[in-house]
């Protein structure tokens, strides 16, 4: 090993950070273990009442609409995002891809907060797409979208698809376009093509753009808490009224530390994927 | 080649299903952007009559505003320390190897995975249990926790791209290592540095679930402002604000776009 000049002044910023990143970790642990006690913040004494009040059905619940989020949010934001990365990056027009980039990438940098504000003018009672209908009389009652799963699904893919797009749209500019020309070259036609070369080619990406869309949704916050209203529950929403309504921190403590387990195994689960098909691919 | 009816059949899909995906991505800020010309405080499409008095209302209520200085205050103080800080640690995770390397990185790196609302919980009761009071250095060092992998991944990258010839031939020629890191090492990483940092501030200002946990009335941010603003108003003053919002990004990354060219930033091509 060679001299290493700076690495005590290198490492030192980070290494504080990291060690605020383990105590405020082994802060919510500890916290988890404690008694709440009504009217005081500070803790009790140490117990496991906490793990099992999570038994009860109000945070099944929440865990469960997490989940149905989760998946619902993935599977649309797939749906919708595959076609806007192919376009992104195969169109034969520079300025068209450009602006498509431009498009699907703005979103991501106007936060939650406006986007959720804008989702909940045009889903509303009074918003956009049911003023609009009913002005043409399409309906004479408002669609419920509001407080629903439904509602949330939309908003939340539309929070996710940014993200979707620029991981896909990354892994479809890395396929070597060589492989669809032979594939061309020797008669297919170009949904096979696409079929068998071109989707294979870009399931790696897939996997990973889900996983980080899974990542995403169950961190979401002011999406399910605005538009949910308090009907859809989540892990997170539910982390906030235990703690901030309700003021029992060792409660949210335990329910951020089960969910902390959740995202840990499911996201151990789409690397494991990644692993297996990138040993496929270099096969 | 003539194109068969196949061919037009596929093509015309595509035009209309993507014209629908951007129409998706789009409408909820051109419905924003009516709603705030919206002139009467109760939202109706479309609105009865225009007026522009929510943005006058956007400009003087005081919560934005204040909102909006501590915002850049902590963007512009969370991106410096996450630049230092990470940038640092990007260097030695690309040159050298020491005891704990690899738990110190899976440290730093764990807020990709952990929501922000269990980071903001954890260090609400680290501060509580400390007896930290809830300053705005609080919501900052929230805020280098969350944006610290971006940057140390964008300069860590810059590092791998990076031509080592220069340095050697540097310090073959008799430059100290202070003088290396100085007049190569950090010009040739200019560029991973202004990216990383300028994307630490905008997501250190767009920050609102983990932010929502440790600011008070005093330090709030304007993300924090905004949402407290729907709970309390319903009218379309958010609205006014979002357009602002829109168009400001926008614009800038319009200019990031010319400058930098994002497909090349973001890896796309």
């Amino acid at each position: 090993m060679k001299k290493r000049p700076f690495l005590a002044w290198f490492v030192s910023p980070s290494a504080l950070i990291a060690f605020g990143i383990a105590a405020s970790f082994l802060a919510i642990a500890q916290y988890s273990l404690r008694a709440h006690v009504p009217g005081a913040l500070e803790p009790g004494g140490f117990t496991l009442d906490n793990f099992t009040t999570l038994w009860k059905a109000v945070y099944g619940r929440a865990f469960l609409n997490t989940v149905l989020l989760c998946f619902w949010t993935a599977l649309f934001t797939l749906l919708i995002g595959y076609p806007l990365a192919y376009a992104m990056v195969r169109h034969p027009s520079p300025r068209l891809r450009s602006a498509l980039l431009l498009v699907s990438l703005t979103p991501l940098f106007l936060g939650e907060i406006v986007r959720t504000y804008s989702w909940i003018i045009v889903l509303g009672n009074r918003g956009f797409v049911n003023g609009m209908l009913m002005e043409i009389g399409l309906i004479d009652r408002p669609i419920d979208f509001m407080f629903t799963l439904g509602g949330v699904v939309i908003a939340l893919v539309h929070f996710t698809l940014p993200i979707v797009v620029v991981m896909l749209a990354a892994a479809l500019a890395h396929i070597d376009r060589n492989l669809e020309r032979a594939a061309t070259s020797l008669g297919a036609g170009r949904i096979r093509v696409f079929l068998t070369v071109t989707l294979p080619l870009s399931i790696p990406g897939i996997v990973a753009a889900t996983s980080t869309a899974f990542a995403w949704t169950f961190s979401a916050f002011a999406t399910p808490q605005m538009i949910g209203g308090g009907q859809v529950q989540t892990i997170s929403t539910m982390v906030y009224q235990v703690g901030f309504a309700s003021f029992n921190f060792p409660l949210a403590a335990s329910l951020s530390l089960v969910g902390l387990a959740f995202t840990v195994a499911v996201l151990a689960l789409f690397n494991l994927g990644i692993r297996r098909l990138e040993k496929i691919g270099a096969h | 080649m003539k194109k068969s009816l196949l061919d037009h059949v596929l093509d015309w899909t595509g035009r209309i299903v993507l014209t629908a995906i951007v129409g998706f991505v789009l409408l909820p800020f051109v419905v924003v952007a009516i709603a705030s010309l919206n002139e009467s405080a109760i939202l109706s499409f479309p609105p009865d009559s225009l007026s522009l008095r929510w943005y006058a209302n956007a400009f003087e209520y005081r919560d934005f505003a204040e909102g909006l200085v501590n915002s850049l205050k902590i963007a512009a103080f969370g991106a410096l320390i996450a630049l230092v800080a990470g940038a640092g640690f990007a260097y030695v995770l690309d040159r050298y190897d020491f005891a704990l390397k690899g738990l110190l990185n899976g440290v730093l790196m764990s807020p990709l995975i952990i929501p922000n609302f269990t980071i903001g919980l954890g260090l609400l009761i680290l501060s509580a249990a400390a007896s930290l009071p809830r300053t705005m250095w609080l919501v900052v060092a929230v805020h280098v926790i969350i944006v610290l992998p971006f940057v140390v991944r964008s300069v860590y990258v810059s590092l791998k791209n990076f031509e080592r010839g220069y340095e050697n031939a540097a310090e073959s020629l008799g430059a100290t290592p202070g003088r290396v890191l100085l007049t190569i090492t950090l010009p040739l990483l200019m560029p991973g540095l202004i990216s990383g940092g300028l994307f630490a501030a905008i997501l250190s200002f767009n920050e609102f679930t983990a932010s929502l946990f440790v600011v008070n009335q005093r330090t709030q941010t304007l993300p924090v402002a905004m949402y407290n603003y729907v709970r309390e108003y319903a009218d379309p003053t958010l609205a006014a604000v979002s357009v602002i919002y829109v168009v400001v990004v926008a614009v800038t990354l319009l200019a990031v776009h010319k400058l930098f060219r994002l497909e090349k930033v973001l890896n796309v091509e």
